[in-house]
């Protein structure tokens, strides 16, 4: 797995983007205002040019950081503000517009339907005003939307690549774990080998014939999916590989490596699974909030694998009556005996 | 049931709760009928150890009467009388098979949370926080043992409770710490003259140390520790311990450290302590180390240094140095308890040694609060607290 891709291109353009958008914001913030089809009033120069700062700033994390994930999620949160702003600015903006004008107020009383940075909502009269939206503001709307759209997709990606367990490549997502064991490659084969014991220790999993063409999972949310598979390498005491056929919902493939640990202390077992979540990234963000991380799952089915190869069984304690489960860590129950628990 | 539980810092409660039921096939449940508070109970009395939680049953230090026995385990009957260790192992990871209980690789559900603080998870412990497994703990009327074809050992004897009660921690905890620095003949030096510091200086005696000394501040304490194990005391809260020891063995340093303080150690200099009290507070570490440092200080070139005192984190301003170039070994551990039942069980019935000499106070178990009360602040001359179910 290669682990060398930072943000890459497009990570690094968006850095760029920052500086070439935030410099003019500071130097002439009228002038920006202005195109943008908004008053230039005292106001609105000042929160422009408190924009050209945060773009800066977040121009610079980007370009110094050679991950530059916190630096493109502050311009994810940046274009969250700006369309805010903006939105404010159709919403409030009047009628039979008079936008784009240079406003002074020397001399006289602010005038009360120019841009403010807040909605006002309703007139002096009291009625509630018709947006009269300016076609330059519109399209500014419209051109922080993309670009959002774009600073969520390299900073989603940027992130992707600090775990290098787990890569996705169009979709495809990969996790890879791996465990020693105190028993033989043939006692380690032996167990997974028996593909109906797979659910003693992968707990998602409900279900699989003993030849590992039939698997029901339980989905993250609740209620169960099904698919058939195909063994497609079966070295005994070597490697097991298996893959989902032909129309599975979460299309998937998973190989086991089993391998004398080094001075003959025990086997290493090493887990790599493949699957391609529905929608993809999204699907995944998902799975994980459900608190299912891919990565994690593994580990915890490994140390599981472990238990039941060494003790017999999953170990469980009060705190933890399902056994080995991190997504549960921090919602534990007490130390204690509980009478709902299933024995 | 009847269970002591954490309720929070400095709070601990006598509560009805659920008893406790057979969940894996290993399992046996004891009906307790001793059970003891331990030095390290006090550190989460006091807040010091992380993933406690409120309702948690605390204690690690019980026996009792097996009760009721899982489908798996042949060597345990009902009514046997059993002493449980206070690690939780599997006998059969990598590390229980050599010997090395209190790192067994799969007692612990919650390795997790270890793993991010340790790199590596030990073994579960009994009552000892979330991040060591979420057990229930002994200090109850009931507990149940995990993989009790393993751990705990049958007594036979007429033995007393309280005679056998402490081969389930600071018997052999005390001993391992002696038996991994004291060759025959070494002077030893003890920091600390609690129930572990005090069997720590016996087993010395009983490994062959030609002298012991315990150093304390307490009064009471140094006294018992000198009757009981025949050891020379030094009272850090008047003296300089290095001088002292430096003058006691005429400038060459014990041979042998021990040190049996771990996280809320003081140091004989206000400021000093301070110091360490500041840093712990303010969450900058997790270690109050002045015993450990003076035991590194104090040893003799070449010697050993053994840590038996619990500690849970980074610690600040450790002697690195000190220790490669005066060549130290360090040894420490959490106590293999499971590796030293039946040899310890041994010297007691032989009469070698009756550990039950740390005890100064014994109450019901529905008094716990206040037993955990008068341990923490050393009144009454507290030195060890039984409690019956």
């Amino acid at each position: 797995m290669n682990d060398t891709r930072t943000s890459g291109g497009l990570g690094r353009a968006l850095g760029v983007a920052s500086f070439a958008l935030g410099a003019p914001l500071l130097a002439v913030p009228g002038r920006v205002v202005r195109a943008l089809g908004l008053d230039d009033t005292p106001g609105t120069s000042a929160l422009a040019r408190g924009v050209g700062v945060r773009e800066l700033a977040a121009g610079a994390a980007i370009l110094a950081q050679r991950r530059p994930v916190p630096g493109l999620w502050a311009r994810v949160a940046g274009d969250g503000m700006d369309l805010a702003l903006l939105a404010n600015a159709l919403r409030s903006g009047p009628a039979g517009s008079r936008s784009g004008r240079r406003r002074r107020t020397t001399g006289r009383a602010a005038p009360r339907s120019g841009w403010r940075p807040w909605p006002t909502g309703r007139t002096a009269a009291g009625r509630r005003r018709r947006p009269g939206a300016n076609p330059r503001t519109v399209a500014a709307v419209a051109a922080v939307a993309g670009i959002a759209a774009v600073d969520v997709l390299a900073a989603v990606r940027a992130g992707k690549r600090l775990d290098p367990t787990r890569t996705s490549e169009d979709g495809v997502f990969t996790v890879s774990a791996g465990v020693t064991v105190n028993r033989s490659v043939d006692e380690a084969y032996g167990l997974w080998r028996d593909f109906s014991r797979l659910p003693e220790f992968m707990v998602h999993l409900e279900s699989v014939s003993a030849d590992g063409k039939h698997w029901v999972a339980r989905r993250p949310g609740g209620g169960t999916v099904d698919w058939d598979a195909e063994i497609v390498a079966d070295l005994p005491n070597q490697r097991l590989a298996w893959r989902s056929v032909s129309h599975a919902e979460v299309p998937n493939s998973g190989e086991v490596t089993f391998e004398p640990a080094a001075g003959d202390r025990g086997t290493e077992v090493r887990v790599r699974l493949t699957y391609e979540p529905p929608l993809g990234a999204a699907g995944n963000a998902v799975a994980r909030l459900l608190g299912e991380e891919p990565r994690q799952q593994v580990t915890d089915d490994l140390r599981r694998f472990k238990q039941v190869l060494e003790t017999g069984e999953v170990v469980r304690s009060a705190g933890s009556p399902e056994g080995v489960r991190s997504g549960r860590l921090p919602r534990q129950r007490p130390g204690r005996a509980d009478t709902n628990e299933e024995s | 049931m009847r269970a002591t539980c954490w309720m929070g810092r400095n709070k601990v409660e006598v509560q009805t709760v659920p008893d406790p039921r057979l969940v894996n096939s290993r399992d046996a449940i004891v009906e307790i009928t001793s059970t003891a508070i331990c030095g390290s109970d006090l550190h989460l009395y006091d807040g010091y150890i992380p993933t406690m939680r409120k309702g948690d049953v605390l204690g690690h230090e019980f026996m009792g009467e097996v009760v009721e026995v899982g489908p798996a385990v042949s060597n345990l009957a009902v009514g046997d009388r059993v002493v449980v260790p206070f690690p939780i192992s599997c006998g059969a990871c990598y590390h229980c098979e050599r010997g090395m209980f209190s790192i067994c690789e799969n007692s612990n559900p919650n390795a997790a949370i270890a793993e991010k603080l340790m790199g590596h998870s030990p073994a579960g412990i009994y009552g000892y926080s979330h991040m060591l497994g979420g057990y229930a703990g002994g200090q109850a009327e009931y507990a149940r043992v995990p993989f009790a074809d393993v751990g705990p050992i049958k007594i036979e004897s007429d033995l007393t409770d309280e005679q056998v009660l402490f081969l389930s921690d600071i018997f052999p905890t005390g001993y391992m710490g002696a038996e991994m620095a004291v060759q025959p003949g070494d002077t030893v030096a003890v920091w600390g003259a609690g129930p572990v510091g005090m069997l720590a200086a016996a087993s010395a005696n009983l490994l062959g140390a030609a002298r012991v000394i315990v150093v304390d501040r307490f009064d009471y304490r140094l006294r018992r520790a000198a009757e009981r194990t025949g050891a020379d005391t030094v009272d850090y809260a008047g003296v300089d311990v290095l001088d002292a020891l430096n003058e006691m063995t005429a400038g060459r340093g014990p041979d042998a450290c021990i040190e049996a303080v771990g996280l809320e150690a003081h140091h004989g200099n206000p400021l000093v302590h301070a110091y360490d009290r500041v840093k712990q507070a303010t969450r900058q570490q997790t270690e109050r180390g002045a015993a450990v440092r003076e035991a590194i200080l104090a040893c003799r070139t070449g010697g050993t240094v053994s840590i038996m005192g619990a500690y849970g984190g980074f610690m600040d301003k450790f002697p690195l140095g000190q220790m490669m170039n005066k060549s130290l070994t360090i040894r420490t551990g959490q106590c293999h308890v499971q590796r030293y039942l039946r040899p310890l069980l041994t010297r007691i019935e032989a009469g070698e040694i009756d550990p039950s000499f740390v005890i100064s106070h014994r109450m019901p178990l529905e008094d716990a609060a206040k037993g955990y009360e008068i341990f923490k602040n050393k009144q009454d001359d507290c030195t060890k607290v039984v409690l019956k179910p």
